[in-house]
């Protein structure tokens, strides 16, 4: 992750180079699936397969080094480690809301930054939200969002996780404006990077216990999570109604009496139904 | 002067007692976002009251879950929602199974989140809503540290049941919860019918419960 991270020009070429192979070819696979699948996951035995690794590697590394970060550095220590990412996630967050035309989270994030790391030894402190500063965290993927670039297919990176073709693309970005990454000693970069990870893992200890009681299929339901927040964040919480996505809104009544018969061919299985349903008017995929 | 006065106050015992005529015929139902409010004020302090459930003891708050949340939400049309058009053709015993064991696994998820409670508060945003609606939505606001938690309720009007409104869905970090199963439940209807995720739900609430 450390490595990947910090690239300089030249890396960076060969690496942007590397990532175009990589959609093309993941483009060229997203046209071989299987008519069956979720419009929306046009790649899933790609991505479980990702999902399968990451989860290992979680498993075998992440959780277990999280764990014990978790379990060695007092909180206070490990509060004030996460307060120091996120002031400088802040400032990332104000240029891309700047960049969305945001004029009060710009003005909120700048606030942010200023009040942490003046009076919050450098970040260390959250003393913005003591002083009711609100938070309004975006990246660049969401800036594309917000200028009309359609989320394309659901991709799940390797270590990062969840994203989607217009988010991938926009990692990139992320990284340039990323304050860790463009530190110019590198092992301060590397330590910074890790000690980052770490503290993001460590955070969603708890939450990870919960997906796994809660959910059936953990690759479905972190994919429709991560689907609906992100275009929740786009639309700053206020997503217009969604009905097209898998054929039924998100208030169709199933359990009232039916007006009109909601399949016109009852013989059709219901996952028949549903799929086809899906298809038909699909978030605009555009690969 | 004096006769101005006590005609006022004629007036104002008048308002009163036609206010107090008013109140049996509606007594319970109240608005969608009040009700919201108060629920959440309810739990929150409950919570915050409690010891044993800060330190984590899940059988105490999916007590209080029981108790004060489900008598309000529409849990049939929501596991029906998850469930999608395979819903219709389920029977009612499948539809009871599919119910009971939906209902342990979010009970009990939303009994976990809860336990995270320690020092936040709630706003409710303002409504948008007309008086005829039989749908709204209440969005709230958790606020703690970091950005604010988004948590949005889903109601539909009840007249003269509970409090007037039942949830059937909700909204955490703009995430639908009914949505998020949909697929999920698709998926097992697809492999194995109905029958197959009765079997999966029940089997996944028994490997929690045996967690404790």
């Amino acid at each position: 992750m450390g490595r990947s991270l910090s690239f300089s020009v030249e890396s960076g070429r060969t690496w942007a180079r590397r990532f175009g192979l990589l959609l093309v070819v993941l483009l060229l696979s997203a046209c071989a699936s299987a008519p069956g699948a979720n419009p929306r996951d046009p790649l899933e035995p790609f991505n479980r397969s990702v999902y399968r690794f990451n989860d290992a590697l979680d498993a075998a590394v992440l959780k277990p080094v999280a764990t014990s970060y978790r379990d060695v550095i007092p909180e206070r220590v490990r509060q004030g480690i996460g307060n120091f990412f996120e002031n400088l996630e802040d400032v990332w967050s104000l240029v891309n809301n700047a960049l969305q035309f945001k004029g009060q989270a710009a003005f909120d994030s700048l606030r942010r930054v200023g009040v942490n790391t003046f009076l919050g030894w450098g970040g260390l402190f959250d003393v913005a939200t003591e002083m009711d500063i609100e938070k309004h965290t975006k990246d660049f993927g969401h800036t594309l969002g917000y200028w009309g670039v359609a989320p394309g297919p659901y991709l799940v990176l390797p270590i990062l996780g969840s994203s989607s073709l217009r988010d991938t693309v926009a990692l990139p970005v992320d990284w340039k404006g990323d304050l860790v990454a463009s530190v110019p000693h590198v092992p301060t970069r590397n330590t910074a990077t890790v000690v980052r990870g770490i503290d993001t893992r460590s955070d969603l200890l708890k939450a990870g216990n919960m997906l796994e009681e809660a959910a059936l299929d953990r690759y479905s339901f972190m994919r429709d999570a991560y689907l609906q927040r992100r275009r929740s964040v786009i639309y700053d919480g206020n997503p217009p109604e969604d009905e097209s996505v898998d054929g039924a809104s998100n208030s169709t009544d199933f359990s009232a009496p039916p007006g009109e018969p909601p399949n016109p061919t009852p013989t059709k299985s219901a996952a028949e139904t549903l799929s086809s349903s899906g298809v038909s008017g699909e978030e605009k995929v555009k690969p | 002067m004096k006769i101005a006065f006590s005609r006022r106050l004629f007036a104002l015992l008048l308002l009163g007692a036609s206010t107090l005529l008013a109140i049996p015929a509606r007594a319970a139902d109240e608005a969608a976002d009040a009700l919201i409010k108060r629920l959440s004020t309810e739990v929150l302090d409950s919570i915050k009251a409690d010891k044993a459930i800060q330190s984590g003891d899940l059988s105490r708050i999916i007590t209080l879950v029981d108790a004060r949340i489900m008598p309000n939400v529409n849990f049939q049309r929501m596991t029906a929602m998850a469930v999608g058009p395979a819903w219709r053709q389920a029977t009612p015993e499948q539809q009871k199974h599919l119910q009971d064991e939906f209902k342990i696994l979010l009970v009990r998820t939303y009994a976990g989140a809860l336990t995270q409670v320690s020092d936040q508060t709630i706003a409710i945003k303002p409504m948008r809503a007309a008086a005829e609606d039989k749908e709204v939505v209440v969005r709230t606001e958790v606020k703690g540290r970091g950005d604010a938690i988004q948590l949005d309720y889903r109601l539909e009007k009840t007249p003269g049941e509970g409090a007037g409104w039942k949830i059937f869905n909700m909204n955490v970090l703009g995430v639908w919860l009914v949505e998020t199963y949909r697929s999920q439940f698709a998926q097992e209807i697809s492999a194995k019918g109905i029958n197959g995720l009765i079997g999966t739900l029940t089997e996944r609430n028994k490997t929690n419960a045996k967690k404790g």
